[in-house]
């Protein structure tokens, strides 16, 4: 047997929606928002799903948890099938929605907490040993006692996430959890679940729109679009195929009369009548730039700058299509 | 970091007194949930005892000089009417539209992440709350009412504990027509249509409005055997004033049951269909 939790084949998910289309006339439509995912996840993995508004991430998300019914693919989650096993599927992953609760809304944190503890059915000292490290990581002790509808969206998070946890799931999946955050909430749980990664025995699915969450958390980047997978790898690899280079930023007392031709570091673009120059760094390294630079004359300060991949991510979602905001595809029925 | 993660696997073995302890648990929560809104439950309270008097002199108004009106006396009308007061608020008859809320939200999502099934843990969590309001809702009107009306109070011992069985039945029942009713939301997003349907036809039907015996015989046996509206809160009352016999009562009781199991079913059946055709869209 191999030791992926997540295996989906042709995984599809279609809505009916209606439109109006006259005064009284509606018809409906078939949207895919999910078409054809394959994918495979190894245990302990932490896998960063994106795709812009729209693309399916949570659709798919929610088939891997068995709340939605796929409508044709295969999905195994831990083995089992998410629909028909999902009583036996939530006892070993958990799931944090950002942008819902699955909290208590009228009992104070630590009753919750307990709660989960029988709904889960977990050994009492398990739990208390999960819940004292998730209180020390998240400094949940100031808020335990607090219902959870007056906690802020940040206590909330972290009290979300120690939810997701007290049952010791193999899989975690996160959907937009550090959506709406401060900075400082917002480290704090990548602070946690990075603690949780490295520990390397939950398997981490974590979709976001911030990048950084991504780059400081998973090493592979599934992305999808239109409900497809587009991208499926490591962030370098994302870099590499979309040719995104880091760029050297030199900074002149005065314009060269003509840009200078530097083998393996092409002229990116001229700034400030000839100031600043840009540089791609390709083949050549930054000491034989500096290097060439500083022989031409007056270079006053040289920059690197590290590659975006927020660029490339805008630009692997506008090459999906010609589209405004929303990429799920209708198409009439 | 290694203790927060599963080494090994939960039991998926069904075990029933792990069962019961999750259900117990999860009473518990719904108990507690109730118990945190105090000034409700005063003004509940309050409203429940103005009413009860308004129905209790109007339901008298009818009894004619033979001191008697469809098989009930004075003092039986007053139990009636005040238990009934009692009752209504511990099977919550007019319940909210929480769970439709959470289907129109779709935080009914982390409902089905759960993993207990979801007719069971509403089904338990409503069993607290009927227990909160036993003590809280039910025991004010039953005292107040004798203060200034003469009562009826059961001369069978056999018929208390007929009453309290028949009351769990009732709250039993009661859930499962509020869930069916809720349950609508999956196919309507609203559910306020179903719910103004519900309100009307439970108030008149269940015998809230004036005791079902009011109406013909024939009449009696069409709502009895065709709905499970008198199962809800005609029964237990009829129980408690010893309107019928007892192999009667015992047979209503047997009729509420054999409603309840009916409307557990399709609760279940109700929410498999839901979950096969479930949109929870946006985030």
């Amino acid at each position: 047997m191999s030791d992926d939790v997540i295996v989906a084949d042709g995984l599809r998910k279609e809505f009916t929606v209606r439109v109006r289309t006259g005064r009284l006339r509606r018809e409906k439509r078939r949207v895919t928002a999910v078409d054809g995912v394959d994918l495979r996840v190894a245990r302990g993995e932490m896998l960063g799903y994106i795709g812009p508004n729209g693309a399916g991430k949570s659709t798919t998300l929610k088939m891997f948890t068995g709340v939605l019914t796929p409508s044709a693919g295969e999905v195994r989650v831990c083995g089992l099938r998410p629909v028909a096993q999902r009583t036996r599927l939530a006892l070993r992953v958990g799931v944090v929605f950002g942008q819902r609760s699955q909290l208590w809304w009228d009992l104070p944190l630590g009753d919750s907490f307990a709660l989960l503890r029988h709904v889960y059915r977990v050994p009492a000292a398990a739990h208390a040993a999960r819940l004292r490290r998730c209180r020390g990581l998240l400094d949940l002790d100031a808020f335990l006692g607090t219902p959870v509808r007056q906690l802020s969206l940040g206590q909330r998070m972290r009290g979300e996430l120690t939810a997701a946890l007290l049952h010791g799931p193999e899989v975690l999946f996160l959907d937009e959890p550090t959506i709406g955050l401060d900075v400082v909430s917002k480290q704090a749980v990548r602070g946690f679940l990075g603690e949780l990664g490295r520990a390397g025995d939950t398997t981490l699915v974590l979709t976001t729109h911030d990048l950084a969450d991504i780059e400081r958390l998973c090493g592979r980047l599934v992305v999808v679009d239109h409900g497809r997978v587009v991208h499926d790898g490591s962030i370098a690899a994302l870099h590499e195929r979309y040719g995104s280079r880091r760029l050297l930023v030199a900074d002149l007392d005065a314009p060269l009369p003509e840009p200078p031709v530097l083998p393996g570091a092409p002229l990116h673009r001229q700034e400030a009548d000839g100031h600043r120059l840009v540089f791609a760094l390709e083949s050549a390294g930054v000491a034989e730039v500096v290097a060439a630079l500083a022989g031409l004359g007056a270079l006053r300060d040289v920059s690197i700058v590290e590659p975006d991949v927020e660029d490339v991510v805008a630009r692997l979602y506008r090459s999906g299509s010609g589209r405004d905001g929303d990429s799920r595809r209708d198409h009439g029925d | 970091m290694g203790s927060v993660t599963a080494t090994v696997a939960p039991p998926t073995v069904p075990n029933v007194i792990l069962w019961f302890r999750t259900f117990k648990a999860i009473t518990g929560s719904g108990f507690r949930r109730y118990a945190t809104y105090r000034q409700a439950s005063v003004a509940g309270v309050v409203t429940n005892a103005v009413f009860g008097f308004l129905r209790c002199y109007v339901l008298l108004a009818t009894v004619g000089a033979a001191g008697s009106v469809a098989g009930y006396d004075r003092g039986q009308l007053a139990t009636f009417v005040w238990v009934g007061q009692g009752l209504l608020s511990v099977v919550l008859l007019w319940g909210g539209t929480e769970l439709a809320d959470r289907i129109r939200t779709g935080d009914v999502a982390s409902d089905l992440l759960r993993p207990v099934h979801p007719v069971t843990s509403h089904l338990a969590a409503d069993l607290g709350r009927a227990g909160h309001a036993a003590l809280i809702r039910f025991l004010p009107p039953v005292l107040v009412g004798p203060l200034f009306f003469e009562v009826y109070v059961p001369r069978r011992w056999s018929t208390l504990p007929i009453f309290v069985l028949s009351a769990v039945v009732a709250v039993v029942l009661c859930f499962g027509c509020r869930f069916l009713v809720n349950a609508t939301a999956y196919w309507l997003q609203d559910v306020r249509g179903p719910m103004v349907l519900w309100t009307l036809a439970s108030g008149v039907l269940a015998g809230l409005y004036f005791p079902l015996r009011f109406l013909p015989e024939w009449l009696q046996l069409v709502l009895w055997c065709g709905t499970p509206f008198p199962s809800l809160l005609q029964t237990p009352l009829d129980v408690l004033v010893e309107r019928d016999p007892t192999d009667v009562q015992v047979g209503l009781v047997g009729l509420q049951l054999a409603w309840a199991a009916l409307i557990l079913a399709a609760c279940r059946l109700v929410q498999r269909r839901a979950e096969r055709r479930l949109v929870i869209q946006g985030g």
